[in-house]
């Protein structure tokens, strides 16, 4: 039971502009659960993806059971015994079931007796699945069991999971973990990949953490608080921001009587909203998704127009204004989808820059565009908001969620807008881009800028915002000061009496 | 006008010889698209082993050895578009454009010192007692082998696909090729392999015109057989035994109306001639009603990277 699996030696791995992995070291145990801890882009993907033969190390060795590991496929670490269920799933939609682990198999029994162990092994150990479903019909969770069947039925003797519970509810988590433990007690080796920490605590014997492709320390996650672990992975003291105080101005933006229908055919429509904003402000607009908070936003943003007299900046009706003029004025806004809205997947960081930067950064004259004021912008926003890239060359899609999230976000907050609204700021964002994210909020609304926080995360919406109003239904509750709020009056805000209603039919 | 002259067992056996071609090059690229690349390349890979099988042949006098090169010249060029998608990642459709149009202009230089000349004829699979049984032996059991041979490529294409660990493996690649190359499998080389299978398949489906049903070379004599067989592939929902139906559907209706012009029916000649293409286009437009699935990775491009 204790004897030593797998010995990784100083293992590096470095891509163009980064190093994915410097000399990593550390040992996994038969039978026990490991966990890889990390932030977004520590390196624990390239990590995983050298053990299973995607990747070739640059220098470092790999010893298995006393032998020399050095797979230089996938199909000979599988044959080594170690198997992998992706965090993106690697399925395939149009294939059955059967057909998709006789692609993860090296030599495949006929497909009935295939489809019979298949119904075996996933009831032995509790993960009920039939052989000749297609896949692409299966919920998150039965895809999983797909991907941990196919590794199951090869007798793998090191299972990788690389963020297995992200896709799934709480009771197939629960579900989850038994059949892990149950494969623990056969002698089966567990490198478990997540940044859940709580997760970790509960499942896991060892924990290994990795800070920018270096080692930096182990841990037993049962006697290590959440709060240690989380100061490991970011290298500092975990920072929680800080409000200046500043005092507020006047009033910059008023919002009466604003309706509007949803341009989507599942949205919901904005009812009559009432709000003033005062300068150096932070609103925090809170709520169940799918509450009016797209909508809200788009009605800020200009990409719907309403009424001329429904949104005022500083007296000034600006409703039926384009986002470019509103831009002009000051109101500038960041929305929630990353790709694809608050960026252009496609296009380099530079020119994204350019999309929303134009009016008030003065990147193009006549017409023409300027391109070297707008690098040198681009570049501001990489260095001042810690952008991990090699350049602002690189396409957006590149960056990984935090990272473009903090160029996003930075590019707004350096256009130095009078009104900034931004739409779930840190949603998928690790705990130290989340940090700075909400610092340099803080930071704009001391330098006297009104801000708008819209959230589904309570904690961030209590930690930022001097008030607080929640979206229901599309109706905007009133304002309340943070401070003192209790987490009962925030729920009765966010359910309001619709809510009872319902709760009251259910009784 | 005289119906009575259309003799049905005749119309019957050349609507076998006229769906041939495009069945042929149609199922090439029916494995070509399931494996997830799309090649609009078909007529020029038809066209380039069309002169290739009759040049070979008129210099052997060998018909065999004829389609052998035919299917080598197509396979050749499509190596070409291979090389252009899989290696240098250009764009599917933009190189298989670029390679009927090199392909049609390849084969006019080729072809310069061929116009004109007759090729020995192939022989008939002359199937005794079959071949004489009234009505089906004329219709099932008088064609030359290559007839019987696009059928039997239909039938095997299928059970490749459904019941082979190769079969098994091309459709994933065609499926999610990311996930494929996560699981280690080749995609590239398999790509390229599917590639140059449709390119020998376009290439006899070309020399068969050339050899058979016309025989004589004349340029761009395929004449848009390339794009029926790329659309029967869409008809075909990627289905294999779907491309034999949809090839004897426009094989019948393109024999059926010109044997109604030879009847003498007083529709005017244009329209007869165009009904083959307008119907090809009507069915394909009811038939992506249906919500036939595509090959998930269809068309985009593959790149390993990390």
């Amino acid at each position: 039971m204790t004897g030593t699996l797998l010995t990784i030696d100083g293992l590096t791995k470095a891509y163009p502009g980064v190093v994915a992995n410097d000399t990593v070291s550390f040992e996994i145990k038969t039978g026990e659960v490991h966990a890889l801890l990390g932030e977004n882009g520590a390196g624990k993907s390239t990590l995983v993806k050298m053990i299973y033969g995607l990747v070739k190390p640059d220098s470092g060795s790999m010893v298995m059971n006393g032998e020399a590991f050095a797979p230089p496929e996938p199909r000979a670490a599988r044959a080594s015994g170690v198997a992998m269920v992706f965090q993106h799933f690697s399925l395939f939609d149009a294939l059955d079931v059967a057909e998709n682990i006789a692609l993860g198999m090296e030599n495949p029994p006929p497909m009935r007796d295939l489809a019979a162990r298949i119904r075996q092994v996933s009831e032995e150990y509790g993960l009920p699945l039939d052989p000749f479903r297609t896949v692409g019909d299966l919920s998150a969770g039965e895809r999983q069991r797909v991907e941990i069947i196919r590794c199951l039925l090869q007798d793998p003797k090191l299972l990788i999971m690389d963020e297995p519970t992200s896709v799934l509810t709480p009771q197939e988590v629960d579900i989850l973990f038994e059949t892990l433990r149950k494969l623990t007690a056969e002698g089966v080796a567990i490198l478990y990949i997540s940044h859940k920490l709580e997760e970790i605590r509960a499942l896991c014997d060892h924990a290994t953490i990795l800070r920018l492709g270096k080692n930096v320390g182990t841990c037993i996650p049962a006697e290590t608080s959440a709060r240690d672990m989380a100061e490991l992975m970011v290298g500092t003291e975990l920072q929680t921001p800080k409000s200046a105080g500043a005092t507020l101005g006047d009033v910059v933006l008023d919002i009466s009587g604003l309706s509007m229908p949803s341009p989507s055919a599942f949205g919901t429509a904005l009812k009559n909203v009432h709000m003033r904003l005062r300068a150096g402000e932070v609103l925090g607009i809170g709520g169940v998704a799918g509450n009016g908070q797209d909508e809200m936003l788009l009605a800020l943003s200009g990409e719907v127009r309403v009424d001329a007299d429904a949104l005022k900046l500083k007296g000034e009706p600006i409703g039926r204004l384009a986002p470019n003029a509103r831009r002009a004025l000051g109101l500038l806004t960041a929305p929630e989808e990353r790709l694809g809205h608050a960026a252009a997947p496609n296009m380099s960081l530079t020119e994204n820059a350019l999309l929303t930067g134009n009016v008030r950064k003065g990147l193009s004259n006549k017409g023409f565009l300027r391109w070297g004021k707008t690098q040198s912008f681009a570049e501001e926003i990489i260095e001042k908001f810690d952008v991990r890239t090699p350049g602002p060359d690189n396409a957006a899609r590149s960056l990984s969620g935090g990272n473009l999230q903090k160029f996003v976000i930075g590019r707004e907050v350096l256009q130095e807008p009078e009104v900034l609204v931004v739409n779930q700021p840190t949603w998928g964002v690790d705990a130290s881009a989340a940090a700075s994210i909400r610092q340099a909020i803080l930071d704009l609304a001391a330098g006297g800028t009104a801000v708008i926080v819209i959230s589904q995360d309570l904690d961030e919406l209590m930690e930022v915002a001097d008030n607080f109003a929640a979206l229901n239904e599309g109706r905007l509750t009133e304002a309340r000061p943070t401070k003192g709020l209790s987490i009962d009056e925030i729920g009765l805000m966010m359910g309001g009496a619709h809510g009872m209603e319902v709760a009251h039919v259910d009784a | 006008m005289d119906l009575s002259a259309i003799n049905p067992a005749l119309l019957l056996a050349s609507l076998l010889v006229a769906a041939t071609p495009i069945m042929i090059a149609g199922i090439g690229e029916l494995v070509v698209e399931r494996a997830g690349v799309l090649n609009l390349g078909v007529e020029g890979m038809m066209i380039t082993g069309a002169i290739c099988g009759f040049m070979a042949t008129i210099i052997t006098g060998s018909p065999a050895l004829g389609f052998l090169f035919a299917a080598l010249g197509g396979a050749a060029l499509s190596l070409l578009f291979a090389l252009l998608t899989q290696v240098a990642l250009a764009n599917q459709v933009a190189s298989g454009l670029a390679l009927t149009l090199f392909g049609l202009g390849l084969s006019s230089l080729l072809g310069q010192g061929y116009v004109g000349l007759k090729p020995p004829s192939s022989p008939k699979l002359d199937i005794p007692l079959l071949s004489d049984i009234p009505f089906f032996g004329t219709v099932l059991f008088s064609h030359d082998i290559i007839v019987y041979l696009g059928i039997a490529l239909v039938a095997a294409v299928w059970a490749t696909l459904k019941y082979t660990r190769v079969g098994l493996v091309l459709r994933a690649v065609g499926e999610n090729h990311d996930a494929a190359h996560a699981l280690g499998y080749k995609v590239v080389r398999i790509r390229v392999l599917a590639i140059m299978f449709g390119g020998a398949c376009a290439g006899l489906g070309g020399a068969y015109i050339s050899l058979i049903r016309v025989p004589q070379w004349t340029e761009g004599m395929t004449a848009g057989a390339g794009w029926i067989a790329l659309a029967l592939v869409v008809f075909a929902s990627w289905k294999p035994w779907r491309v034999l139906l949809g090839a004897w559907l426009f094989g019948g209706i393109t024999v059926l109306q010109l044997n109604l012009q030879a009847a003498g029916v007083s529709i005017p000649v244009e329209i007869l001639s165009m009904s083959p293409y307008i119907i090809t286009i009507v069915v394909l437009v009811i038939m992506s009603a249906d919500k036939s699935r595509a090959p998930a990775s269809l068309g985009r491009i593959f790149h390993a990277s990390s």
